[in-house]
């Protein structure tokens, strides 16, 4: 996506290569970031004040005009990269939280039953993840440490794994379906 | 409707005092964290239930969302701080 | 009591049952590590379904402030199902890094 926005600018202007080089030691402020990062503050912002005067929205926008600003180099959304995320995360979702619930019934099944010491087995798996960046690396920790029965101890950025499992059966599935799943809601399957 | 709320936030604070048991008995001091970090994340909830019986949610619901900020960042700091005691445990280091 | 009560107390003692779970599970099970699957997990989800519960009911006299207030509601659940796990992480990291190791099956419990 960036790229064909640095290709329109190339066929616009014939010193593309400068303008390249300004944007990438970032002396030329990119707005598309700032913006996004100003709209979804502002609307935190109208949800926990709750108050539709213009004093309180302009206080508002000040506020939230300085943080964009001063943060938008930390977080770091891309306009259409933003959206194409969320149409495909909305699939994911759905599909995580009825895997969270069927686990919470298992450790909820596990918790109550009177011989719990002999039907749990601890143990740590290891495996290697085939996803890229590191977005998608900590959603696959966190959805994993989501699903009872699995904790994340350890994530290096190659993208091995230590996960620690209550019991055989909740350690099985791993990574199969989740780490596909993940993978197509960030684009790399 | 009041009634229910009521023997509900009963439960929660019955079931808090369980968590605490875990808070004081714990062998290391992260079985104590654990502990604590559950009675937190209960708290949020029994504030909520607080406040309808009080009829004021919309005051108390930012008192809750504070406390689940809190309650987080506490438990991270705490995290981080007891990473390098060693001897939690009178065992030989693990990895 | 219209079908709108009958889905928030069912929402309700779900999510009561699962924090049940959690506090029961602390207490029960052998070691740190598996102290940690109840603690950290069963009370998110506990927790979720509690708060959609309130952020329905809160929805009986419709007005632009309950509006607001179960919004409010549902930021705090968003939130929760950030921060849960990165706490937990946040144990088990500090528990690996000092060294304990995990109970296995056949050890006495701790």
């Amino acid at each position: 996506m960036d790229k064909q926005e640095e290709e329109g600018l190339g066929h616009e202007h014939n010193t593309s290569r400068v303008e390249n080089l300004d944007r990438s030691s970032g002396r030329r402020k990119n707005y598309g970031p700032i913006m996004v990062t100003f709209f979804i503050m502002f609307g935190v912002w109208v949800v926990l004040s709750g108050k539709f005067d213009p004093f309180h929205l302009s206080l508002g926008v000040i506020s939230c005009a300085i943080v964009a600003y001063l943060s938008a180099d930390l977080l770091r959304p891309s306009v259409r990269g933003l959206l194409i995320m969320l149409v495909r995360w909305i699939p994911y979702l759905p599909w995580l939280i009825k895997e969270i619930i069927k686990a919470n019934l298992h450790v909820t099944y596990l918790v109550f039953h009177p011989r719990m010491m002999d039907l749990i087995d601890p143990r740590i798996i290891k495996f290697r993840s085939k996803l890229e960046s590191e977005l998608a690396l900590v959603t696959f920790a966190n959805s994993i440490t989501l699903t009872p029965g699995t904790i994340t101890v350890n994530v290096s950025p190659d993208g091995d794994f230590k996960v620690h499992a209550i019991d055989k059966a909740s350690g099985e599935p791993l990574p199969g379906e989740m780490e596909a799943r993940v993978a197509k809601a960030f684009g790399e399957g | 409707m009041d009634n229910i709320f009521l023997y509900s936030a009963l439960y929660l604070a019955f079931l808090m005092i369980l968590s605490l048991v875990r808070a004081v008995l714990g062998p290391t001091v992260l079985d104590r964290m654990i502990g604590v970090n559950a009675i937190g994340s209960k708290t949020v909830v029994l504030l909520i239930l607080i406040g309808f019986l009080y009829h004021r949610v919309d005051m108390f619901v930012d008192i809750a969302l504070a406390y689940a900020m809190l309650n987080f960042i506490a438990v991270l700091a705490a995290s981080r701080y007891f990473q390098k005691r060693k001897g939690l445990y009178d065992e030989a280091p693990y990895l | 009591m219209d079908i709108m009560d009958i889905i928030v107390l069912v929402l309700l003692f779900s999510g009561l049952f699962f924090l049940t779970g959690g506090a029961v599970g602390i207490l029960r099970f052998p070691d740190f590590y598996s102290r940690l699957h109840p603690a950290g997990k069963l009370d998110t989800l506990g927790s979720l379904l509690a708060m959609t519960a309130f952020a329905l009911f809160n929805l009986h006299h419709f007005s632009l402030g309950a509006l607001l207030t179960s919004l409010k509601i549902l930021l705090i659940v968003v939130f929760i199902f950030l921060a849960s796990p990165t706490a937990t992480h946040g144990i088990v990291d500090a528990g690996v890094r000092a060294g304990l190791a995990p109970w296995t099956k056949g050890q006495k419990r701790r």
